[in-house]
């Protein structure tokens, strides 16, 4: 087994690139001399080289949409079927079977769960694609240098289109069962930011540890399955008790994500000081996942 | 002139054995974790325990001038690939430091990126992103992109519907338009068939001669000598030679024939472990000497030895025979009837093939072993080779002393076909 030695213990992760301008001695030159050198010190975000990047963001997230659709027979109708199905079943599960309700919003149980539907499938998607993107494109992270960032990130930002199409089912269905939105629709594309704030910084928490662990692989499918119970789509924000479960309730990102999504589309239950809880949270996993995958993407080469 | 690349000290370890230290899965470190100090307790002193260090670079300094075409030679294992990941940017060095003055492309591997459910035109932009080309460099070579590939006809095809040489064709025509100041190429010439090598080769020559900095590392030593005017050698990671091109190819070569060079001996097995690799090869003569200088009145006899991992039909053994200068005689496969063939079955085989007397002429050459999946893909593709030294001694001829010129010295018979006495 071949491993990457860092620092002099082997435990010391912190590596990173220097991209350093120097003004030329004997001549001018148009761009800044590239110093390569052993890492050190804290991880740093390097926007600006992201920024030079963002062609490859771009091609990259056009690769992931164009050979979702063209494996499939369906094609993009799966985007359509994939909510469509899982609202019906759940819409006779929850709703005529076990007696849940729409609450408070006052809408159809179908529109209600739909609501939820969108969110949370950009968020699980997302997480199964982009958790798998760095491992799934290893010929790449050890052929060619680009910032790694580019590669979750586009995944994820590639499920926006199945996000959009349910999107459009979602107003069909609007308006079969005359709901209409109120001026509060203004806030969704807020509230679709932060589902792909959330997303993005769960997957690069996964993406990067799959790396280094293979069993993230056995954890994916099984987080997904649990965060879904634990996030307001079948049912809605106000059966969770008052108090300190609800505090902790909101804990969980997605809580945010989807009761933001469903006020804006809906115009009932406006954000209130919970609301904050979970999108700090929210901005919290992100911040982290970018520092976390910073430090480790040195060695993604080496050990992938 | 100005400095283009100036590397200084430059270094980069990997430890090996290092499982303890590395977790593989949670499991390892949940593991790690709990029996870290009773660990600390046991090896106090020792913080390394088992784990051993492969320094696959040490120490590696030069500068490469602006427009320099400079080869980078050395066996397998030598640290020519991590030093081009190094650079490149891909792993970061453990020690030392690069300086790089100008816009970088890299070249390790043909086809980066490239989806089997893509068509070529897609294919064409997502690679050339993908090797750092903005969309509109790519719009506008992408006609030159499609004629150098051949394969107009099927650029809206899934590439997974391509031939091997059409996959690889395309594959090197869009990395063959790359436009960088300094251009970091691994061996990728060795793809697709001759005709095609030549075509890439041309092109590689061209971008060497218009002034910009090109370093190139690969196992063929005519093309290192054509195309490279200074040629650098690394051994065990470090920097051994450094040098106008003719000089040091031709040390290298007296250096591989002489360190008793007939006989291969792999760090790292050539091939693809979960199918088929080569683990060494060797020459000898007919007592199974290996030492050499070889007879050309005697055969020689050519071993390589094989370990299969996963039975395939398909697989094709044999070896390439390389004069100094790197001119290929021959690439030779099993060539009699398909019932003859050595069977290739899982796990251990050393193939023989006898090179007749009377073959070559004196001087040295080369048997470079390759491997590949009939009309697939290769396994190993003149990745190493053995080198040994022929004396010349079969001709019958009184006036044949040695020193003809020449890499192949057959005996052809000579008579007259027709006489003409003077007409009186």
């Amino acid at each position: 087994m071949l491993t990457l030695a860092e620092g002099e213990n082997g435990s010391d992760n912190s590596q990173r690139l220097t991209l350093r301008t120097t003004t030329g001695d004997s001549e001018v030159r148009d761009i800044p001399a590239l110093v390569i050198e052993p890492p050190r010190g804290w991880a740093r975000l390097e926007a600006r080289e992201l920024w030079l990047y963002r062609e490859l963001f771009y091609f990259l997230t056009w690769r992931n949409i164009l050979i979702r659709y063209k494996q499939a027979v369906l094609g993009v109708l799966w985007a359509v079927l994939n909510p469509v199905i899982t609202m019906v079943v759940f819409t006779l599960l929850f709703n005529k079977v076990l007696g849940v309700s729409s609450g408070s919003y006052g809408v159809p149980y179908a529109v209600f769960t739909f609501t939820g539907l969108l969110p949370w499938n950009l968020f699980a998607t997302s997480l199964s694609g982009a958790g798998s993107s760095l491992v799934g494109n290893a010929s790449l992270l050890t052929k060619v240098y680009f910032p790694r960032l580019v590669i979750p990130a586009s995944a994820v930002l590639s499920t926006l289109l199945d996000f959009l199409i349910g999107f459009a089912v979602l107003a069909v269905l609007m308006v079969g069962y005359q709901v209409t939105p109120t001026w509060s629709v203004l806030y969704l594309p807020f509230f679709v930011l932060l589902a792909l704030v959330t997303a993005l910084g769960v997957s690069l928490w996964l993406s990067a540890l799959y790396v280094l662990y293979r069993d993230v692989q056995y954890i994916i499918p099984f987080l997904v399955q649990l965060w879904f119970f634990l996030s307001p789509v079948t049912y809605p924000t106000s059966m969770i008790p008052a108090g300190r479960w609800s505090v902790i309730y909101n804990l969980n990102p997605m809580t945010g994500v989807i009761g933001g999504f469903r006020w804006a589309l809906l115009g009932q239950q406006a954000p209130g000081p919970l609301f904050w809880v979970s999108a700090a949270m929210s901005l919290a996993v992100l911040a982290g996942g970018l520092f976390y995958f910073r430090r480790m993407e040195n060695i993604f080469a080496d050990v992938v | 002139m100005s400095v283009a690349i100036d590397i200084s000290g430059l270094g980069k370890r990997y430890l090996i054995g290092a499982q303890r230290e590395r977790a593989a899965t949670l499991r390892d470190a949940v593991t790690n974790m709990a029996t870290a100090p009773i660990r600390r307790l046991r090896h106090a002193g020792s913080s390394t325990g088992d784990v051993s260090e492969l320094w696959a670079l040490r120490d590696v300094s030069f500068d490469v001038d602006a427009g320099q075409v400079l080869g980078v030679i050395g066996r397998n294992g030598a640290g020519k690939s991590t030093l081009l990941k190094v650079l490149s940017r891909i792993t970061k060095p453990t020690t030392g430091r690069a300086t790089i003055h100008g816009r970088v492309g890299s070249l390790l591997e043909v086809g980066t990126g490239f989806h089997q459910e893509l068509s070529g035109r897609e294919n064409i932009y997502l690679n050339g992103a993908i090797l750092g080309m903005t969309r509109k460099e790519i719009a506008a070579k992408f006609d030159a992109i499609v004629e150098f590939s051949e394969i107009a006809g099927f650029l809206d095809t899934p590439v997974k519907r391509y031939s091997t040489g059409m996959f690889v064709r395309l594959a090197f025509a869009v990395a063959a338009h790359l436009d960088p100041e300094i251009l970091l190429v691994d061996e990728v010439l060795s793809v697709g068939d001759l005709a095609f090598q030549r075509k890439c080769l041309g092109q590689m020559e061209q971008i060497a001669g218009s002034g910009r900095t090109v370093l190139f590392v690969s196992h063929n030593m005519v093309a290192v000598r054509n195309l490279c005017t200074r040629v650098v050698e690394l051994d065990k990671g470090r920097l051994v030679a450094d040098g106008p091109s003719d000089e040091i190819v031709k040390a290298y070569i007296s250096a591989q024939t002489a360190a008793g060079g007939t006989e291969l001996h792999l760090q790292q097995p050539l091939g693809r472990p979960e199918e088929l690799v080569v683990t060494g090869a060797r020459v000898l003569d007919e007592q199974g000497r290996s030492e050499g200088p070889f007879h050309s009145s005697r055969p020689l006899f050519v071993e390589i030895d094989v370990e299969v991992a996963r039975e395939n039909e398909g697989y094709q053994v044999g070896f390439d025979l390389l004069s100094v200068d790197g001119l290929v005689l021959r690439s030779w496969h099993t060539d009699g009837p398909e019932g003859d063939w050595p069977p290739l079955r899982a796990g251990r085989a050393t193939l023989r093939c006898e090179v007749p007397a009377g073959l070559l002429n004196e001087g040295r050459y080369a048997v470079a072993p390759r491997a590949d999946v009939y009309r697939t893909y290769w396994l190993v593709n003149g990745d190493d080779a053995v080198w040994f030294e022929m004396l010349h001694d079969h001709s019958e001829s009184p006036l044949s002393l040695g020193g003809s010129p020449g890499v192949v010295a057959p005996v052809f018979d000579w008579r007259a076909a027709e006489t003409h006495a003077p007409q009186a």
